[in-house]
């Protein structure tokens, strides 16, 4: 198993090798050519695409080619300027100021300005995107002196990185002339957007297809080079797999076929199976430990799970070697925040069973110790067959588990809502900040029923302070020192565990060229990509 | 001839007020299952947004009339479908009228078309194996039926995409129409037949299965009967006997299946249209289920169960047109 995971890595690092030297022997002959027609796989259908509502991947791979951010997270992994062009943060980090791209038009043809930025943040993003209404709790006005100057004013402190990095993902904006006086909820323009992008939306066929065509006015001269795009919804992941080999969909992003497919279409040459572009986004395989039963309310236990666990053989025969054992809740991709270290619990059976007969929890006459109710939140294949893996691997140290199996909003309210589980397992989505989506797991006072936060029944006065405190922390440095003194409190508290830590993965035909060359590319506008 | 007519309508009529109370207990009842699931639209939002605070929850609960309570839900859908307005689809953001109008005409495309196949395959192989009864033919035939009728169709239609669209290249894996290449007229009919070929052929394989059982041991059956025996002493050539005499009257079975499967296939076709991405209306109901969409769901099973009313309706005078004797007793 180990000898597969090298094979992997060397594969890796020669394809990565192949590629850098195709690219220097073709880059003479290979002109960026305009035309062509992009097929995408998407496997579910939006409600809604309109990315300053909702914020998740599936609706930016589609809109963010129609909608575009303030800013994207550029190849260095830095943000870049996309319709703000820059920013500056007032010395208390309670002001920021974006100077906003002139000559810039909405597809119906109006200009864009910074009445349209105010009119996002403060009637959209701060009171209805999911994160979003987070992010921007503290906002308190937006003041547009110029058409194209947007000031951002804040009642505590926001750190210019996290607002920068936040909104390349929660910063879309939609026309205020489309949205204002309307009920944002219902306005058509939910469906059929309008925004700044290469692309111009042009169809949304329920159950088919979307379709987008080239921007011919777009700010960008000279771009995009696609004519246009084309979504296609397919279900069954077997079908998908089926659809990129027959040539009728290029692209599948977002792990979005079997993992049995993806190891399979590896050694096709004809298709880019890697997690490249992805690196803004990680995810993690989750433990969650309900703390009102009195046995998992002992640290001792928690860790004695934690111990008995081989993530490392789970990774190798379930995930194809396509993920690692996590070193806490910050993901190594994050370099800003990720403190080095390794996970202090590795697979040790002895340990566990010690540590368990230590709380008190000696094995009964049938070898039992306790047993659990484990609630998997369905939102990944690998997730029931990680539930299954827990389910054996506890078997090993005497503690029995059932699995109570639900369909995602069956166990969403059955966790965060009736907190009726004793173990939950699922997937946490890391948004390139720990103040995005991460903290909100750990931190106490998320009302009763929001989904992945913290409804575990553990509170801790040391985590609550540390993850307010590095919100507002203005100096880079010492925001990194904060997070790494909260990583080292949740590893050692343990109230729920990051077990895995993995990258999303991308099939990308070879016909693509200037693919996957940035960190979040699923989600960019694609506006020098072509065939 | 106006009594003919008049007894017609009566019969219809008859036929329509016997189907509301079963079509209002139907809706009541699936109301009533979805509410015990566990979680609403809401949370399968959530869910598909990769979650959000509560204020944005309750503010979606409230959007889709979730705040009040159950009772209330369910009066207010009745009042409105009183009204012939069946609401409003959470997932789609439009009116689920327009919804099912969309997806219903690819629905009954594949079910006419493979039910067609099925039937038509079935009889032919059903009278060729009845004719040669335990000769090889006979037992070719059995033995294969049996081999499609055992294959789950899922299966069997990912090896038609294996074999046919990624081996051969020659049908397209999936979809119902090709999208960008702009086709219309002919050349759109053509084109959307070559993508209804391996979806109808999986379908059909399974249930012509049945019928070429069933349409054998018919065809057998009423080969014995005195009718038959007359027929030949009548001096009927051969042809004439099994077409006019035994055909006839073995097909009555088969007119039951075919009424009876004809309901089944909205709902069995959900594999079907998950394997070859059509948009039909199994799919729209599985997705109705997952995200909770009560007014989506209950809407195709309103539409569903009208079909399936249509349906025995339009076999009933069927019976009526094969066998006189029906007719006769039941007007």
């Amino acid at each position: 198993m180990i000898l597969s995971r090298r094979a992997l890595l060397a594969s890796v690092s020669a394809a990565a090798a192949m590629a850098a030297l195709s690219r220097s022997v073709f880059a003479a002959d290979e002109q960026p050519r305009h035309g062509g027609v992009l097929t995408v796989h998407l496997a579910a259908e939006q409600r809604i695409l309109n990315p300053a509502l909702r914020a998740s991947t599936g609706v930016y791979i589609v809109t963010s080619k129609i909608v575009e951010s303030l800013v994207d997270i550029g190849p260095d992994g830095k943000p870049a300027p996309v319709l703000a062009t820059s920013w500056d943060a007032s010395p208390d980090g309670k002001t920021v100021t974006f100077k906003l791209r002139e000559g810039v038009t909405w597809h119906d043809g109006k200009p864009f300005t910074s009445a349209d930025v105010q009119y996002n943040a403060l009637e959209l993003w701060k009171k209805h995107l999911n994160y979003g209404t987070q992010l921007q709790l503290y906002l308190e006005a937006v003041d547009t002196p110029d058409p194209h100057t947007a000031i951002f004013h804040y009642s505590r402190p926001i750190p210019l990185p996290l607002l920068l990095r936040a909104l390349a993902d929660l910063g879309y904006v939609v026309p205020r002339h489309v949205f204002e006086g309307t009920d944002v909820l219902e306005n058509p323009a939910n469906t059929a957007p309008i925004g700044t992008g290469p692309f111009k939306f042009v169809e949304y066929q329920r159950g088919q297809h979307i379709v987008a065509e080239r921007n011919p006015n777009y700010w960008r001269k000279g771009f995009p080079y696609l004519d246009r795009i084309v979504w296609r919804f397919i279900t069954d992941k077997s079908a998908a797999a089926a659809a990129l080999e027959t040539g009728q969909v290029q692209l599948s992003a977002y792990n979005q076929l079997s993992l049995s497919d993806l190891d399979r279409l590896k050694s096709d040459p004809r298709f880019e199976v890697s997690s490249r572009g992805n690196e803004a986004n990680a995810f993690n395989n989750t433990v969650e430990f309900n703390h009102r039963r009195k046995e998992l309310a002992d640290v001792r236990v928690r860790r004695a799970i934690a111990h008995a666990i081989d993530v490392d053989f789970f990774n190798e025969n379930f995930l194809y070697g396509r993920g690692k054992r996590a070193a806490g809740p910050i993901p190594s991709n994050s370099p800003a925040f990720y403190p080095g270290g390794s996970f202090p619990y590795p697979f040790d059976r002895k340990r566990a069973e010690a540590l368990l007969d230590e709380a008190g929890y000696k094995r009964g006459p049938d070898g039992t110790r306790f047993s659990l109710r484990l609630v998997p939140v369905q939102n990944g294949e690998d997730v029931p067959q990680f539930g299954t893996f827990i389910q054996q691997s506890l078997a090993e140290i005497g503690i029995k588990v059932e699995i109570v199996q639900l369909d995602i909003a069956g166990a969403l309210s059955t966790i965060y809502k009736d907190w009726n589980f004793d173990l939950a397992t699922g997937w946490h989505q890391y948004r390139g900040d720990p103040a995005v989506s991460t903290t909100v797991w750990f931190r106490s006072g998320s009302p009763k029923g929001s989904p992945w936060t913290n409804q575990f029944g553990w509170q801790s006065d040391k985590v609550d302070r540390l993850i307010d405190d590095a919100a507002s922390e203005i100096d880079p440095a010492k925001r990194k020192t904060l997070y790494g003194e909260w990583v080292k409190e949740v590893n050692d508290e343990l109230p729920l565990w990051f077990a895995t830590e993995r990258e999303f993965i991308s099939v990308t035909s070879k016909q693509l060229k200037n693919h996957h060359n940035t960190p979040r590319w699923p989600s960019s506008d694609w506006h020098d990509l072509w065939i | 001839m106006q009594d003919r007519v008049l007894s017609f309508l009566v019969f219809a009529l008859r036929r329509l007020a016997t189907s509301v109370p079963s079509l209002l207990i139907i809706l009541v009842a699936v109301f009533v299952l979805l509410q015990f699931a566990p979680g609403d639209t809401v949370d399968a939002l959530l869910a598909q947004m990769g979650g959000g605070d509560a204020a944005v929850g309750e503010q979606l609960r409230h959007f889709y009339g979730l705040d009040a309570p159950v009772t209330i839900q369910l009066g207010h859908y009745l009042w409105r479908l009183v009204h012939l307005d069946l609401g409003f689809s959470a997932i789609y953001g439009k009116p689920v009228a327009e919804v099912i109008g969309e997806r219903l005409p690819v629905t009954l495309l594949l079910m006419s078309a493979s039910l067609l196949v099925a039937l038509l395959g079935g009889t032919v192989l059903g009278v060729l194996a009845a004719r040669r009864v335990n000769k090889w033919p006979d037992t070719v035939i059995s033995t294969v039926g049996l081999l499609f009728y055992a294959t789950p169709s899922f299966w069997l239609g990912l090896m038609g995409v294996v074999v046919f669209a990624v081996k051969l290249g020659w049908l397209p894996s999936g979809g119902f129409e090709d999208l960008g290449a702009g086709l219309s007229g002919l050349e759109r009919a053509f084109d959307i037949a070559r993508h209804m070929v391996l979806p109808t052929a999986t379908l059909a394989l399974i249930f012509l299965s049945i019928y070429l059982r069933v349409m054998r041991a018919s065809m057998l059956e009423v080969s014995t009967q005195d009718f038959v025996r007359t027929a030949r002493a009548k001096g009927a050539g051969e042809s004439r006997v099994v077409v006019r005499h035994v055909l006839r009257n073995a097909l009555l079975p088969m007119v039951t299946l075919v009424g009876l499967h004809a309901s089944t296939m909205l709902g069995g076709s959900v594999v079907i249209e998950s394997v070859f991405t059509l948009p039909g209306l199994g799919r729209l109901a599985y997705e109705s289920v997952v995200q909770r969409d009560l007014n989506t769901l209950l809407g195709i099973v309103f539409v569903s169960a009208l079909l399936v009313i249509g349906v025995n309706f339009f076999v009933d005078l069927l019976y009526a047109r094969l066998d006189p004797r029906i007719r006769a007793r039941g007007r």
